[in-house]
């Protein structure tokens, strides 16, 4: 009897170690945040995230066509020219899911990311930059949809 | 598994351009099916690119990238032959990772 729990014990730090090093736990403190994307409006997810309030700025720009033909599929991106940009976010703010994606960026790519998201109804597409010393800068663009994107 | 990503990295001026387009659902958990059932959400949530073995951008997604979703962005100091590696988690749990070389 003895013998079992203790082996047992054992065998369970080993597991406990093993998952610790395969990385299942990032070493970077971001795991995947459902907070953030269960959010239902800009200040929410910017809260979410840890984020302080947001400044509309000229420096961030949203990259994105006026009207989207196809909501399924709206190529949108976020960008800005200053440095030392944290993350950059782009939200949608009439979406279920406002925010769409979250980036972080690192000294070796360009803040410039493009990728593309469902919008379900036209609305105004964030680009949010959430800088190194905690500034939060962001910039709006309204986006029309023309036949929405969830399925609907 | 799902099918290969498509990954472009091209060079320009000191820099690369990478375009790499994945292969996925994208389910958001908003549809129903014919019966009535809402269909589960299934989604890549996190991205990581690496640059020659290196994390140089890590993106987290919610259900409202699109269906085969697209990204683009741009590797500072990357140079021809250097290797990008993408990297795709979902929310089930399946992942997939694909490489190519800057040209």
């Amino acid at each position: 009897m003895n013998q079992s729990r203790r082996t047992t014990l054992r065998q369970g730090a080993v597991v406990a170690g093993l998952l610790l090093s395969t990385g299942l736990f990032p070493q970077y403190a971001q795991a995947f945040n459902a907070k953030a994307f269960e959010a239902k409006s800009l200040a929410d997810v910017l809260k979410a995230l840890g984020a302080g309030a947001p400044t509309e700025s000229k420096d961030v720009t949203v990259a994105g066509p006026d009207i989207a033909e196809n909501g399924a599929v709206v190529p949108l991106g976020a960008s800005t020219a200053l440095p030392g940009v944290k993350q950059l976010l782009v939200l949608v703010e009439k979406n279920p899911s406002v925010l769409v994606a979250a980036f972080n960026m690192t000294d070796g790519v360009d803040s410039n990311v493009s990728t593309r998201a469902k919008m379900g109804q036209s609305s105004d597409v964030y680009a949010v930059a959430v800088m190194n010393d905690g500034k939060v800068l962001f910039a709006k663009k309204e986006v029309k949809v023309t036949l929405g994107g969830c399925g609907g | 598994m799902a099918d290969p990503m498509r990954i472009r990295a091209q060079a320009a001026g000191g820099n690369a351009t990478v375009r790499v387009l994945m292969a996925h659902e994208m389910e958001t958990g908003q549809r129903k099916d014919a019966s009535g059932k809402t269909i589960p959400a299934w989604h890549i949530t996190e991205v990581t690119a690496t640059h020659n073995g290196k994390s140089v951008l890590t993106a987290e997604w919610g259900p409202a990238v699109a269906k085969n979703p697209f990204l683009q962005f741009t590797i500072k100091g990357a140079k021809a032959g250097d290797k990008v590696a993408i990297t795709w988690k979902d929310n089930k749990g399946d992942s997939r990772t694909d490489e190519a070389t800057v040209s």
